[in-house]
């Protein structure tokens, strides 16, 4: 028992991930974690993305089920759960069954190398970069496979788009990726790394974030992945896969309840995904606004106290929602669940507030606020945007954003070994 | 102008393309349950990957056997009947039926009623044109026009609301005018829709005109010449838009659209992106129209003198007015009792309905969505 406490304890200290550290116990606390937490934004991104399309939409979105909608997700999931289980006669039923899980699998697995912080992933592989591109881009053998095993013209069709699009977009992709890792290593010893944790702390070092190293190319190479990400994970205006006045819903068609679902929760947590890498390429990952120029105690202070603020200011506005609430006996339930969302919402403000805690926290926060930033963007593109048609989306692809890659890459390299071996010689 | 009597020979639509060296060809049904074939259109596709080969349209879904109802209805009561063929557009086929009862039976609408229709089809027109164009934008996948175009069109349905009770399947005019008079504050309220439905046209257009995605997927999609648009008998935004500026408003006036001025907007190219650029200018005309309209509203009676049992002598009359869609058309022969004894409509969307297939070989899969979404159908009408 004492030699179990002992191995807990022992990670306490760390600097380093769990997986790292080699502790298993903490890598299982963290995996749950970042299971919930994935779980959580999911379904904080639905009712969000409902409620903001909405609004651009000149309409109100969900407003029944709890206060401002705030409960549809769970009705919505409940929903799907008790759903009937359908499965097509004349569908290949193993397929069709591995199918969605291939996709959730693939989509999830990505996270363990996600750097939430320095010592905040699960863990840090030295090619950590390459792991999570390799891991995301299986998920589009669990679309070919839902599309094939489904037996149907619609989902196939849907199948092939997203096959040929998610693969002609990685080759910009990675060629973005490259050049934000060559910048890597412009240090001292001139090594760079593929470690998600080590991208960051080069951007540390080199004190600027690398969207805006060599401007414009840093920018340039981070709006190649930009348009990339949106086309990889199937989102509007490239979502030809799943365009709904072409092919009812691509190559989920023939998919209805939990399985749906589970394409559902992978589109979503593969959008997180891709966010979180172009946020560790580009956007410093975890660290806070400028954290080499305004540094010292103070400033670390302020910053810290960041989260804790952020979630007293929602307590607030649920707070002021609450007073606006009709005084109707017909809204008394919903001014209540918005009180205590509000309520709920202020003591994790004031929790993230201790000291202790809120030194754990600011990365973690930083990292999701950066994320979020992109999960906007998301939302609004679908509201803006109209759909892109195949061929074009091709042309896109290999026509437009492979030679701007080659270049930005070529580009930065010249760049770097110019500045390696004149400037700085 | 090119000869009208182009023959249809050229076209060749029996025989289909055949795939690329061996490929399979991919049967795929899109309809009559399917969210962008505006209803319950079906569409046979043969496709060679994501080419379209050739499609078959399959209608009748939504046949309710309107003109055969005609034949059992008197004069009057079959009125209502035609609101329902095309119903964004109701107002529209009520004008049609009326004036050709009218010519049929020798009256003519007093002027004040015919101003009173002339507004409320313009009207009209731009809630069709709305429908349309929200439809249409959320068909290439711009979902949040619908939600712009049909809160403004609400404006619309609501002076028809307080004008005759109904929103969408009016019955707003009677055979020799007008049932009701206009209530009090009308032409306020109209122009008040004018001055705020002006600036939204531009907003409409600053979402789409200029949008790269937008002319990306409706520049030289489902493009179709003027002489194949005459040779099929295509009317309407889609023909003229092609470059022929007919417009039966102006081509054969009726009502009192002689009074008024305007200008007929067409495209050069035929494609879907001029289609779309000819019914937001028309939008404009149409705010034009009204505007002339409303200014100068004479007084007098709403209604001429018809008999309260028509029995029009026997003969037949065929009349035609430019609906939102194109040519709508009523022929109707009369025996000289009190109901009609043929009554036969010609609807603008099935006969533009044909060009489909023509429009659509050679392209891809998402333009035939465009392209459905262009031509501006409803299925009411098509099946009637």
């Amino acid at each position: 028992m004492g030699q179990i406490i002992q191995y807990i304890e022992s990670y306490l200290g760390s600097n380093q991930t769990p997986g790292a550290a080699g502790n298993m116990f903490w890598v299982l606390v963290y995996i749950m974690l970042v299971f919930a937490g994935l779980s959580v934004a999911v379904i904080a991104m639905n009712w969000l993305e409902r409620k903001i399309l909405a609004h651009m939409q000149v309409r109100l979105g969900p407003m029944r089920v709890g206060p401002h909608g705030l409960m549809q997700p769970i009705a919505d999931a409940i929903k799907l759960l008790l759903k009937e289980d359908i499965m097509p006669a004349e569908a290949d039923g193993l397929i069709f069954w591995v199918a969605p899980f291939v996709v959730v699998l693939a989509a999830f697995t990505t996270f363990v190398v996600v750097p939430f912080g320095p010592t905040h992933a699960i863990t840090d592989m030295n090619i950590g970069i390459l792991f999570m591109l390799g891991v995301s881009s299986l998920s589009v053998l669990g679309i070919v496979m839902a599309g094939w095993a489904s037996n149907s013209h619609y989902p196939l069709i849907g199948a092939l788009r997203s096959s040929a699009q998610m693969v002609s977009y990685e080759v910009a992709m990675g060629l973005a990726v490259v050049s934000a890792v060559l910048m890597t290593s412009l240090n001292a010893e001139g090594t760079g790394t593929l470690s998600m944790i080590g991208i960051v702390k080069a951007q540390f070092d080199q004190g600027e974030w690398f969207i805006f190293k060599f401007f414009p190319l840093g920018l340039v190479a981070f709006f190649i992945f930009a348009v990339a990400m949106v086309a990889e994970t199937n989102r509007a205006p490239f979502d030809l896969a799943e365009a709904e006045s072409e092919l009812t819903a691509g190559f989920h068609t023939e998919y209805s309840g939990f399985r749906w679902s589970l394409f559902f929760l992978a589109e979503y947590s593969a959008m997180i995904a891709v966010s979180s890498i172009a946020v560790t390429l580009w956007l410093g990952g975890w660290l806070r606004p400028f954290p080499n120029l305004l540094s010292g105690s103070t400033w670390e202070l302020i910053f810290s106290l960041f989260p804790g603020v952020t979630s007293l200011f929602f307590a607030a506005m649920c707070f002021f929602n609450v007073v606006r609430m009709p005084k109707h006996p017909l809204f008394k339930i919903q001014t209540m669940g918005l009180a205590g969302f509000g309520v709920v919402l202020g003591l994790i403000g004031l929790v993230l507030l201790v000291p202790g805690i809120r030194d754990r926290v600011g990365d973690i926060f930083w990292f999701s606020a950066k994320v979020a930033g992109f999960m906007y963007l998301y939302i609004w593109y679908r509201g803006t945007f109209p759909r892109y048609r195949f061929d074009q989306l091709m042309r896109m692809g290999w026509k437009v954003l492979l030679p701007m890659g080659l270049g930005v890459l070529i580009l930065t390299a010249g760049i770097a070994l110019l500045q390696e071996k004149i400037w700085h010689p | 102008m090119t000869d009208p009597h182009t023959s249809l020979s050229h076209l060749d639509l029996e025989a289909p393309e055949k795939p690329f060296l061996d490929a399979n060809e991919l049967v795929i049904n899109m309809g009559p349950q399917h969210p962008a074939t505006h209803g319950v259109l079906r569409v046979i596709l043969r496709l060679d990957g994501e080419k379209v080969l050739g499609l078959e349209c399959v209608i009748g879904y939504l046949h309710r056997g309107v003109e055969k109802i005609g034949e059992h209805r008197t004069y009057t009561m079959f009125n209502p009947y035609v609101d329902r063929m095309d119903y964004v557009a109701a107002v529209s086929n009520g004008l049609g039926y009326c004036e050709t009862v009218e010519k049929l039976l020798n009256v003519e609408a007093p002027p004040r009623a015919q101003h009173v229709r002339v507004i409320l089809t313009e009207l009209n027109r731009i809630a069709s044109h709305q429908l349309w164009l929200g439809t249409h934008a959320l068909d290439i996948g711009a979902i949040t026009p619908l939600f712009y175009t049909f809160r403004d069109r609400e404006e619309i349905l609501k002076i028809y609301e307080k004008y005759c009770g109904a929103r969408l399947t009016t019955h707003a005019f009677r055979i020799g005018g007008l049932q009701y008079e206009t209530y009090t504050g009308f032409e306020k309220e109209v122009k008040n829709f004018l001055n705020f439905f002006r600036p939204k046209i531009d907003e409409y257009e600053e979402l789409l005109t200029t949008n790269r995605i937008w002319v990306e997927r409706t520049k030289n999609v489902g493009t179709i010449s003027a002489p194949d648009c005459i040779a099929l008998g295509v009317t309407g935004p889609v023909l003229r838009a092609s470059g022929v500026k007919w417009d039966l408003r102006k081509a054969q006036p009726y009502a009192n659209y002689k009074n008024f001025e305007f200008d007929i907007p067409i495209g050069e190219n035929g494609d879907t992106y001029d289609r779309y650029l000819v019914r937001m200018a028309e939008m404009r005309q149409s705010v034009r129209i009204i505007e002339q309209a409303v200014d100068a509203l004479p007084e007098g009676p709403i209604m001429a003198k018809v008999p309260k049992v028509m029995k029009p002598a026997a003969g037949e009359v065929y009349h035609s007015i430019e609906a939102p869609k194109g040519e709508l058309g009523y022929f109707i022969v009369s025996d000289g009792s009190t109901q009609p004894y043929r009554v036969r409509v010609r609807p603008p969307s099935f006969v533009n309905l044909q060009a489909l297939d023509l429009m659509c070989r050679g392209q891809l899969v998402a333009d035939v969505i465009a392209v459905i979404g262009t031509l501006d159908i409803v299925l009411g009408e098509v099946d009637r």
